[in-house]
């Protein structure tokens, strides 16, 4: 036991240090940096889901935003009509919007990878407007206020005892984020890996190819589908529980849009990436448009406006520029580094030599 | 019947708009197997170019052609510095560039000109004039002209031209193309630059209706993509019949159809596209795609 603990390969060192940070984390920073890590997680969650349906099975969602819409509505109404437990919410969102997920992945299979980017581009679009629509269910316009949670008791001695202070709700919710990512990167991680993951990648890389190896096509898609959308009504159902409100304008299209480039950005069809893509979704646009307001040399004006726009900006630029020079994102571009720099400790020959094993019958180059 | 008439024709003028813009898209999906999910802030952003030189003072007349150029001139570029780098990614890649210039175009905007709806000027006047029974606005009917006379120009421009040949020959078979002579790459960086060019159009007539702002483009977009699918997206002369008809049945919905109004117009421009895609993907005029496995 103990030597097959010291045998384990880095990887499974680097996620249990990545843990034990994630579950630190709210016992140093601020009630306040916890919500704002909580909504990385469940940016996370999305981008995990979105990572299994567009970098594991190669269809391309521009509307998660519209999923996690449909997850926050479902919780929120749950809460407000029916006073229902809001942990109980969570299932219940994920499995609504998984149902729905799944119903739109039928008809998601007859199109083309373009077209299916193309009609999830208007889906996104057009949630705001539908969200409206049916007021007294969702409030239309106001939306839904939410009551932040109260931790429950054992929680808040245990923080107390940890910390001095008594837990807050933004902290409680934290941890429920935390833990809801920790299983659904744990599920992910054991599909990816097993037949279904087999599967997905097959159809993703030559889908007659897979279908001539007896892979049911049709399933596994409609099944990707509706996972990814099971993990952005969780999410969405958290992220309405972090915000403590939900109307239309929490679902812009822009955040279908920015739930994408997070997932590239991360690194597309990689455990990591997610997380990656979830700490970029929700600290750029902050960092870039705070940045610009904090340097003191820019005139106000200018800063001001650059508030509004710098997000936009820099998101753009960064999403071209990572898709021209690292289009496995930034989870990639760690990797590849490493393996590089690993091969060049080594000492395992030129980058150009490949990784071919070194083969007597080829005529030895002179030392270098 | 009158008001009937009346809905249709200001729904032929908005579907004028849209035809233009899914003409745009059209081009870029023939020249590169690719939709541009940039070009409706491609659009917004010419229309910006366009209101800052009048805002100089400029001609109306003087400032359209001008900005048509300095658009098509962003289209070459554009294609030539972001696109070209990632021509033979997958199409993932390719559509996530172009999101990325949608955003970047969207910011840009709100940096250099603000979020605040500005008035567009308008050559024609919004008076009326009695059209068979049915009063149409001297604007409706600039908008289906000039719509009109840009499609007619860039039809006649691929289909009668040299270049336009060259144009279409290294759409369908780069190849074949390439080794006849024709200089491929710069042939889809002519595709872009068009499409920039038609896309503008639409930007510049659609402006003094919706107020100019950086999302102006981000409701018209979707009528354009409906349109383009309607019509099947690689044929041109789709685009144009998909506008109109998108453009006349949006305007009937928001009119007749109780419970759709005009906030959910938008809806119904959803509903057909996902309609044509799951029923006949191919379009009106498109071909069934042959793949070759």
């Amino acid at each position: 036991m103990l030597k097959r603990i010291f045998q384990a390969p880095p990887r499974y060192w680097l996620v249990l240090v990545v843990v034990v940070f994630f579950v630190g984390l709210p016992t140093v920073v601020t009630s306040f940096q916890s919500a704002e890590w909580a909504e990385v997680m469940i940016f996370a969650v999305v981008i995990m889901g979105l990572n299994i349906l567009v970098g594991y099975s190669g269809q391309i969602s521009l509307g998660h935003g519209a999923f996690m819409a449909l997850g926050a509505y479902t919780t929120a109404i749950l809460i407000h009509r029916y006073q229902l437990n809001y942990l109980a919410t969570i299932p219940i969102a994920g499995l609504v919007t998984g149902l729905v997920g799944f119903l739109l992945g039928i008809s998601a299979m007859r199109l083309s990878a373009l077209y299916l980017a193309l009609a999830t581009f208007a889906l996104a679009v057009v949630t705001t407007s539908l969200i409206k629509r049916p007021e007294r269910l969702t409030g239309g316009v106001q939306g839904i206020l939410l009551l932040p949670p109260d931790p429950p008791q054992l929680a808040k001695d245990m923080f107390a005892a940890v910390t001095g202070t008594p837990m807050t709700s933004d902290q409680w919710i934290y941890y429920v984020s935390f833990a809801c990512a920790l299983v659904l990167f744990w599920l992910a991680w054991n599909l990816i890996r097993h037949r279904p993951g087999r599967a997905l990648r097959a159809i993703r890389d030559g889908e007659v190819a897979a279908a001539a190896s007896g892979i049911n096509i049709a399933g596994y898609k409609t099944l990707a589908f509706g996972i990814s959308a099971f993990y952005a009504g969780v999410a969405g159902s958290l992220y309405g529980l972090v915000i403590g409100y939900v109307s239309p304008d929490t679902f812009p299209a822009s955040l279908s849009f920015q739930l994408l480039a997070g997932a590239v950005i991360g690194g597309l069809a990689s455990i990591s990436g997610p997380l990656l893509g979830g700490i970029f979704t929700f600290w750029l646009p902050m960092v870039s448009s705070q940045f610009v307001a904090g340097q003191d040399w820019i005139p106000a004006q200018i800063s001001s406006v650059f508030k509004n726009a710098g997000p936009a900006v820099s998101y753009g630029a960064l999403l071209i520029l990572i898709m021209i020079f690292a289009p496995n994102g930034v989870s990639g571009l760690i990797l590849s580094t490493y393996t590089r720099l690993r091969r060049r400790l080594r000492g395992a020959g030129e980058p150009g030599s490949g990784q071919m094993p070194p083969d007597h019958q080829t005529v030895e180059s002179p030392a270098t | 019947m009158q008001e009937l008439l009346q809905q249709v024709l200001s729904g032929i003028a908005s579907g004028g708009i849209y035809a233009s813009l899914a003409l745009a898209l059209v081009l870029i999906y023939n020249a590169m197997g690719l939709v541009n999910f940039a070009q409706g802030e491609m659009a917004m952003f010419a229309t910006f170019l366009a209101f800052t030189l009048i805002d100089h003072g400029l001609n109306y007349w003087v400032a359209l052609p001008l900005t048509l150029l300095l658009a098509f001139a962003a289209g070459v570029l554009i294609q030539r510095v972001v696109i070209r780098p990632v021509e033979r990614a997958p199409i993932l890649t390719l559509v996530i560039v172009t999101l990325g210039l949608a955003t970047l175009f969207n910011g840009l905007a709100g940096f250099l000109f603000g979020y605040v709806p500005r008035s567009f000027p308008s050559p024609f006047s919004v008076l009326t004039v009695n059209l068979a029974g049915a009063f149409v606005s001297y604007r409706d009917l600039g908008v289906m002209g000039v719509s009109a006379v840009v499609l007619v120009l860039i039809y006649l421009l691929l289909q009668r031209t040299t270049v336009g040949l060259a144009l279409r020959a290294a759409a369908h078979h780069p190849d074949a193309s390439r080794l006849l002579g024709v200089r491929v790459s710069w042939m889809l960086a002519l595709g872009w630059g068009l499409a920039s060019a038609a896309g503008a159009v639409s930007g510049i007539m659609v402006a003094p209706i919706l107020l100019l702002d950086p999302n102006m483009m981000q409701t018209v977009i979707i009528y354009a993509f409906a349109a383009a699918v309607l019509g099947g997206i690689e044929s041109p002369l789709g685009a144009v019949v998909g506008g109109v008809i998108v453009g006349v049945t949006v305007n009937l919905a928001g009119a007749y159809v109780p419970g759709v109004g005009g906030d959910l117009q938008l809806a119904v421009a959803f509903a057909i596209i996902v309609a044509v895609l799951v029923l006949k993907p191919n379009g009106l005029f498109g071909h069934a795609a042959v793949r070759r496995v």
